[in-house]
Formats: C-alpha cells, structure tokens, sequence
C-alpha cells in the first residue's frame, strides 16, 4: 500500500492544456521514426512524393501557427488514478475540460464537437471523452488523444463467432482496412481489441492505437497476428493517401482480454497518420 | 499521367482533358462547403432559394479549417473525407459545379454525375493541412458563419497541388493505384 497522496486538479488541467497544444503541432517522435523508415522502403514514386509532402507539413506544423492538421480532434483521455490519491481544489473531469477548452481556444485549434442531430458546433470542443481506470498506487497517469473524425469513422465493432477464430479476426480486419481505403488518411496505425465484451473491445482498440508504434505485443500470438495482418494490409496496394503503394499501415496493434464462452468481441479504431497523442504522470 | 495548371472556374473543354491520375495544379477561387453547409445549401435548392455563390463552373473544397491567426487568411486547411457529401455532390455538379477537392472515396453516382454533366473529383492529401493553409493567399467567409468551421468560404489558392481522382470518363485514381501496387510487398 502507498501512502495516500494529494494532487491537485490544477496540475491536471495544466498537463492537460499544455499536451494538448503541443501534439496538435508536433508529431510523437516515434510515428515520424516509423514514418522516416517506410519512406526508404516505398516503392511507389508518388507513394514517396505523398510521404514527403506529410514530412514538409510536420516542418510547416513545428513553427507553431498551423496545426499538423485541420481537424485537431476530440480530446479523449485515459486516465488511470491511484486508489491512494485525493484530489484536492476540484473535480478532476472538469479540470481536464478546462485543460481541453483553454488549449483549444489558445492554440486556434478547431472546436469539432457538435450536438449530434442538429449538429450545432458547441464553439468550446467539449466535452473530452475519459475513460477512467483505478489502479494500485497513488500517481496519475494520463494519456491524451487528440482524434480526428476521418480515422474515427473509419472504426468498427463486430461481435464474431467463437468459430471465426483466429484466421476470422485476421480476415475482417484486413477486409475492414482495405475497404476504408484513403479514407482514415494512410498510412495507419490500426488499433485491434480482441475480446472483453462488446463495449470493452471498442475501448481496447482505441488504446492500442497509443503504444509506441511498432513494438510488438507482449503475447506471441498476438505479435504474430500484428504482424500477418499488416503485411496483408500493406499488399492492398492502396499505399499513402491511397495514391498506391506500400505504405497503407505502419503498424498494427492488438490488445486482447479474456470474454464470454459465447462472444468472440472485435473492434478495430484507425489511427491518421500524425495520431497526436501524449502521456504523462503526475 | 500529365499534368496541368488551371484557373478557375473551370469548363467543359478544362475538364475532358484530365484523366485519373493527372496532376492539377489549381489556381483562382475556390469555395468551401462540408456536411452542415451542404445541407442547407440542398435546402436552399428545395426551396428554390439561391445558394450562397454560383456553382457554374467552380470548384468546392471539402474542408474545415482550424482557426486564422491574426494575420493570416485561415488556419491549417487539409480535407475532409468526401463520402459524407455523395448525396450533394451530383445535386450540385447538375448545377454546373466542375470539381470537389476531398480525400477518400465517392459513390458510383458521383462517378455518374462526372460523366453526365462533365465534372472531376480531384483527391487531396489528407493531414498535409498546414501546408496547404500557409499556400492560401485571401480567405473571406461568405455564408453560414454560425456554423464556425462549417461556414462557406471563399478562398484564393495558387498552384494548389492536386490529384485527378474521378475524370469524366468513368476512370477511378484510386482503384487504378490499388490494382497498379497490389501484392508488391
């Protein structure tokens, strides 16, 4: 057991803001590493081209007045809080949508949240979208999205049969991505939850989009699978922007959790090619 | 695959002679309309209203630009995904519209329209949306403002760096490349 520990929600609203405006104009060091090495292993010409043009605008973003892209996404935040911390001077949630309307207002970042019938445009990006998870230990830990609504749409949950199995998880996520095609803005990083249940899955999928692309799961298998479904992926031939190529993915990640002897959950989410994301601990 | 610059707006001779997978380089005004202001433009149709400009021979670009610095005419300005406007975009191409700029793919009957009343989908790399912001040169909301984002807008663009997606001719870029490096791992 630790020692419960005070943390003011103050601390998480400054986080909050200042990883907010930071991933809306640089790109996290290791998706443009990812990105530097598919480069050199494109074979298409204007593959490349589109790939150069993605590197011109990570330069033209890191200047600090135009945003990687127009749509600098919902906020969406895991925050994993230690059962031994108290906070102190405030809500947490508020505190993060407070980080999250002052980052968007101070960086002239487009406000994307709208009601969803009459789609009238909230003018403020809230509210953030927080998944919050209590875990051993007295730190937080947060993780922030920036996500855009392209990738976004791009996103399924499916509920397989048990039968399907491995080659059936393959398949429909291939399938999936290839029938997205330019759409979630390739090259992608796809995010796979196996399992859980239905809601849990879609969870577990947005998530994996946030490990550090390429490395592999810790489970064989599924390091196996990451690895099966992004070479068919990248044979699609669909490549960056979906101009042709080999580039239509930079990574696949896949998450997976025990689920009911009747389910086989599955949901894929995309990542866009600049996935504006950041964590830190508090 | 040649490729050409253009200024619009754009006729019919313009667009027969792009083929999928052309480049175009796009000078002169272009407007802005995604989901919201394509709705009420379909509506202002319905009503027999006008719509917000002329669609004779312009081109509409899909997109939501994030905020203008002071100073600056508009804010970083890449595409939206064009699907979400297949239900317009004939409507629009039927009244003289000659091209969308977007990213992603439209149905067959946008395809159609592009034939029937000669019109082009140009595709547009999307998240290159800084770069493609610094390039416009006036930037002047013309319709909608409540809708932010959303609003109509009317930009000046030079040399605007695009990709003939849909001709005229029934050819799709985006197939054509998907078959060209298929399997080439």
């Amino acid at each position: 057991m630790s020692e419960v520990r005070n943390v003011s929600v103050k601390n998480v609203e400054e986080a909050i803001y200042k990883i907010a405006l930071d991933v809306a104009y640089h790109i996290p060091k290791d998706v443009l590493k990812a990105e530097k090495e598919a480069y050199k292993k494109e074979k298409s010409e204007t593959g490349k081209k589109v790939l150069e043009t993605i590197f011109s605008n990570i330069e033209v973003s890191s200047e600090g007045e135009f945003p990687l892209c127009q749509d600098t996404g919902l906020g969406i935040v895991f925050l994993e809080v230690g059962q031994d911390v108290h906070f102190t001077d405030g809500y947490v949630v508020d505190a993060i949508n407070n980080g999250v309307e002052r980052a968007y207002k101070d960086g002239y970042l487009r406000k994307s949240s709208c009601h969803p019938l009459t789609r009238a445009n909230y003018g403020n990006n809230l509210p953030a979208i927080v998944h919050t998870y209590v875990v051993p230990g007295n730190k937080v830990k947060i993780m922030f999205d920036a996500k855009g609504g392209g990738s976004e749409s791009m996103s399924k949950v499916q509920m397989l049969k048990p039968a399907d199995g491995r080659d059936g998880i393959i398949q429909t996520v291939v399938d999936w991505m290839i029938q997205a095609g330019p759409n979630p803005c390739p090259p992608t990083i796809v995010g796979v939850g196996i399992g859980a249940d239905f809601e849990r899955s879609a969870v577990m999928a947005k998530h994996a989009t946030l490990r550090k692309v390429g490395q592999p799961s810790d489970d064989p298998v599924l390091a196996e699978m990451e690895q099966e479904i992004l070479t068919k992926i990248n044979n699609s031939g669909i490549g960056p922007a979906g101009l042709g190529g080999i580039t239509t993915a930079l990574a696949v990640h896949i998450e997976m959790e025990p689920c009911h002897i009747a389910t086989l959950p599955l949901a894929i989410n995309t990542a866009c090619h600049v996935n504006r994301h950041k964590e830190i601990e508090l | 695959m040649a490729e050409y610059k253009l200024t619009t707006p754009l006729s019919d001779e313009d667009i027969m002679k792009l083929k999928a997978g052309d480049k175009v380089l796009l000078s002169g005004v272009i407007y802005t309309a995604r989901d919201a202001a394509h709705m009420r433009m379909v509506d202002s149709l319905k009503k027999g209203e006008d719509l917000p400009f002329d669609p004779k021979g312009q081109v509409i670009y899909y997109v939501g630009p994030s905020p203008a610095r002071p100073g600056k005419p508009i804010g970083s300005a890449g595409p939206t995904t064009s699907y979400r406007m297949n239900t317009f975009a004939p409507i629009l191409i039927e009244k003289g519209q000659k091209g969308m700029i977007g990213k992603g793919k439209m149905s067959d009957e946008v395809k159609e329209a592009c034939i029937k009343y000669k019109a082009c989908y140009f595709a547009s790399i999307g998240g290159a949306a800084a770069v493609v912001g610094k390039a416009v040169k006036k930037a002047e909301i013309i319709a909608y403002p409540e809708l932010g984002p959303e609003a109509v807008r009317k930009l000046e663009v030079e040399d605007m760096p695009l990709f003939v997606c849909y001709d005229s001719y029934g050819n799709d870029l985006y197939e054509m490349a998907k078959k060209e490096w298929a399997n080439k791992l």
